[in-house]
C-alpha cells in the first residue's frame, strides 16, 4: 500500500502521465465473491467430470489376476494390455465402423433437412410459420427410448399403420435396421437443429439483405450467398453436437434390440461398453469408453478445426 | 403478412416508397416457388406429427381394437380407462416413475442452471488468474459425451456404496459444461458493467448485484439452460440403466424401456408401455409451449457466437 503512494508521488514529481505500476502483481478484486460463484460448478465438475475420467483411465490400466481358475481375484497394473484387447476386438471396431457409416449419412441428411427447414422459414415464401416451427420441434420433447420404442411399434410389420410399406420392406431386418434408427435420430433432432440455425438466422440484421434484392438476387442466391455464409458458426455447432450424438449412439439401438434379433449386443460402441460392463469385465469397458471418449473429442475437435480452416480461406 | 414487414422496412428506404415495396415483397418470389415451399414444409409435418398422432390414436384405444381398426383413426375412446389402468398397475409404478423424472430433471436442472450461470457470470465479469484455463477445461467438459462418463461414474460410485440409489442419478445431473459456455456468452453481452459499477457505488455487494441485477437480464439465457439440462436429465438413459436396479427409483425412460422389453412375456404390457409413452411426452411438450418466448432467444445467443 505505502509502496505505491510514494510511486504515485514519486511519478507526480517525475510528471509522467502513466505512473509505473507493480510489475505482475495482480491483485484480485472480489476474491470471496468469485470463489463463491465458481466453488459449486468447481467441485461438482471435478467430482463428476474430471475424477471419473481420470478413474477410468486407471481402471483401463489394470488387469485382473487369478490364482488357478477359481482363485481368489486380484487386481494388479497391467500397463496398456487392456488397450491391445481392444485394438485386438474385432466386434468393437466393426461397432465404430458402424457409427461411422451411420454418421456419414445420417449427420448431413439431418443437418441439410435442419438447414432447408431453417432457410425456408427465414424466407417470405411461408406461411404459417408458427406452426411449422412448433410441429417440427415436438419430436424433440419425445426423449430417444420412447422415441424408439414408438418406431418400433410403426415399423413392426402386423403393429404399423403402414402395412402397405412394412410387409413388403422389413425394416427390422440386419439389412436395414441400422436406417431404421438413423431414421428414429433424424425424426427427433431434425427440429432442434432447426431451430438453433434458424435463431441464427434470425440474427443477422435484414439491411444486409437489402443490397443483394436490388441486384436481383433471389431467395436461392441470397441464402447461398449471403445466409449460409453468416450462419456457418451455427452449423458447425450443429455438427458437431451431432458427431458426438452418433458415436454415443445407446438408447435407440438398446430399445431396438427387443424388436430385432439383427441389433447385437455389441452393435454400437456404447453398446459394447455396456455388455462388457456388464459381463462384468470393467477394466476392458474402462479402455472401450476411454478410447470411446478420445475418438469422440478427436473427431469433434478436428470437424471443428477443419471448418474453421475452410471458413478462413 | 405485408402489413406487418411494410413499416419494418419502411425506414431503411423512408424516401422511395416503390423500393420499399419492392424490398417487402421481394422481385421473384413467384407463386411457384412459395407452392414448392408449402409443399414441402407439409409433407414433412406429416412425418413429424403422424407418429405422434398414432401413438394417441394408440393410447384410445382398448387393446382388442389396437390391431383390427384403423390404426390412425378412432375406435372406441378408451383413453381415460387406459389411463386409469395404467396408473394403478403394479401399485402405481408409473406415477412413481414420472414423479422420478420429474424430481430427477426438475430439481436437478435448476441447481444445474444457478451453479452454471454463477461460474459463467464470474468468468464473464471478474478477471483472476487461471479464468481462461478454467474456461477451457469447461469447454472440453462440452465436448465430453454424459454417456462416456456413464461406466466410470458407475465404478465410482460403487466405490463408495452408492449405486442404486436416487443420488447416483441425481448428483452427476447437476453438472452443465454447456450452461457455463453459454451463461458467459450470455453474460457478457447483456450484463453491461456500468450497471454492476452502478450497484456497487449502491452499496450492494457482488453476491446481491448478481442475484438482483444480473440474473433478470440473463434471464433468457437461464431459461435456455434450464431447458436443456432439464431435457438432458429427462432423456438421459445411460447412467439410469446402468446405476439403478430398484424399479422404484427409476425414470420414466427406463421404467417404459423395462416394461418394452418384457412385451415378449408379458403381452398386456404392450398398451401400457403405449399409453405411458404417450403420457411421460407431454410434460416436456407443455414446458416447452410455456417457456418458448425465453429459450429461443437464448439459443441464439448460444449459436451466434
Amino acid at each position: 500500500m505505502s509502496a505505491s503512494a510514494t510511486s504515485a508521488v514519486g511519478t507526480r514529481i517525475g510528471s509522467v502521465p502513466q505512473p509505473p505500476r507493480r510489475p505482475r502483481k495482480v491483485r484480485v478484486a472480489h476474491p470471496q465473491a468469485i470463489a463463491f460463484f465458481i466453488v459449486p460448478f468447481a467441485v461438482l465438475f471435478t467430482l463428476f467430470y474430471l475424477i471419473p475420467i481420470a478413474y477410468a483411465v486407471y481402471q483401463s490400466l489394470l488387469v485382473i489376476e487369478r490364482e488357478g481358475t477359481f482363485g481368489k481375484a486380484t487386481e494388479v497394473f497391467g500397463g496398456l494390455t487392456q488397450y491391445i484387447l481392444v485394438f485386438q476386438n474385432g466386434p468393437f471396431w466393426e461397432s465404430i465402423a458402424r457409427v461411422l457409416a451411420f454418421g456419414v449419412v445420417q449427420v448431413p441428411v439431418m443437418l441439410g433437412l435442419a438447414l432447408i427447414f431453417a432457410l425456408l422459414l427465414d424466407s417470405p415464401l411461408l406461411r404459417g410459420k408458427r406452426f411449422f416451427r412448433l410441429a417440427f420441434f415436438v419430436p424433440y420433447a419425445v426423449p430417444g427410448v420412447i422415441a424408439a420404442i414408438m418406431w418400433g411399434f410403426l415399423y413392426s410389420p402386423n403393429l404399423s399403420p403402414f402395412t402397405a410399406l412394412t410387409s413388403n420392406v422389413s425394416f427390422l431386418s440386419a439389412d436395414l435396421v441400422l436406417w431404421a434408427i438413423a431414421n428414429v435420430v433424424t425424426w427427433v433432432y431434425v427440429g432442434y437443429n432447426m431451430l438453433i440455425i434458424y435463431s441464427a438466422l434470425l440474427a443477422i440484421p435484414t439491411e444486409i439483405y437489402e443490397a443483394a434484392r436490388l441486384d436481383g438476387a433471389g431467395q436461392l442466391r441470397i441464402a447461398w450467398s449471403i445466409k449460409i455464409p453468416l450462419i456457418m458458426p451455427a452449423i458447425v455447432l450443429t455438427g458437431i453436437f451431432s458427431i458426438i450424438g452418433t458415436l454415443q449412439l445407446l438408447a435407440e439401438p438398446q430399445v431396438f434390440r427387443s424388436f430385432s434379433s439383427a441389433v447385437t449386443s455389441t452393435f454400437t460402441p456404447n453398446l459394447m461398453v455396456y455388455s462388457t460392463s456388464s459381463i462384468p469385465n470393467v477394466n476392458l469397458a474402462a479402455a472401450f469408453s476411454v478410447v470411446l471418449a478420445l475418438a469422440t473429442f478427436v473427431l469433434s475437435f478436428s470437424f471443428l478445426k477443419f471448418t474453421q480452416r475452410k471458413e478462413a480461406k | 403478412m405485408s402489413a406487418l414487414t411494410e413499416p419494418a422496412v419502411a425506414p431503411g428506404a423512408p424516401t422511395r416508397v416503390p423500393t420499399s415495396r419492392r424490398v417487402a415483397k421481394g422481385p421473384r418470389e413467384s407463386p411457384l416457388s412459395q407452392i414448392g415451399a408449402m409443399t414441402v414444409m407439409l409433407v414433412f409435418t406429416l412425418y413429424f406429427l403422424i407418429p405422434i398422432w398414432w401413438l394417441f390414436i394408440a393410447g384410445t384405444k382398448s387393446s382388442s381394437q389396437f390391431t383390427n381398426t384403423n390404426p390412425l383413426w378412432f375406435a372406441d375412446f378408451n383413453l381415460f380407462e387406459n389411463i386409469g389402468d395404467l396408473v394403478v398397475y403394479r401399485d402405481g409404478v408409473f406415477l412413481k416413475w414420472m414423479l422420478n423424472s420429474a424430481v430427477y430433471a426438475g430439481a436437478g436442472a435448476l441447481l444445474a442452471t444457478l451453479f452454471a450461470a454463477m461460474c459463467g457470470y464470474a468468468l464473464a465479469k471478474y478477471r483472476f488468474p487461471g479464468r481462461e484455463f478454467l474456461f477451457n477445461i469447461v469447454l472440453g467438459g462440452v465436448l465430453v459425451p454424459a454417456t462416456a462418463l456413464a461406466l466410470p461414474l458407475f465404478l465410482l460410485f460403487s466405490q463408495v456404496s452408492l449405486t442404486n440409489t436416487f443420488w447416483a442419478v441425481f448428483l452427476p445431473s447437476l453438472v452443465s459444461p454447456f450452461g457455463v459456455y453459454l451463461t458467459r456468452i450470455f453474460a457478457a453481452a447483456s450484463v453491461p458493467d456500468e450497471l454492476i459499477e452502478a450497484a456497487r457505488l449502491d452499496g450492494a455487494g457482488e453476491v446481491r448485484t448478481f442475484f438482483t441485477v444480473s440474473v433478470k437480464l440473463m434471464f433468457p439465457a437461464l431459461v435456455t439452460v434450464f431447458l436443456f439440462q432439464f431435457v438432458a436429465i429427462w432423456n438421459n438413459f445411460f447412467l439410469p440403466l446402468i446405476m439403478l436396479r430398484d424399479e422404484t427409483l427409476f425414470p420414466v425412460t427406463l421404467g417404459l424401456y423395462a416394461w418394452n422389453s418384457q412385451v415378449n412375456q408379458i403381452p398386456e404390457l404392450r398398451g401400457y408401455v403405449l399409453i405411458g409413452a404417450l403420457l411421460s411426452i407431454i410434460p416436456l411438450i407443455i414446458l416447452f409451449l410455456l417457456l418458448q418466448r425465453f429459450w429461443r432467444s437464448g439459443l441464439g445467443a448460444g449459436s451466434v457466437k
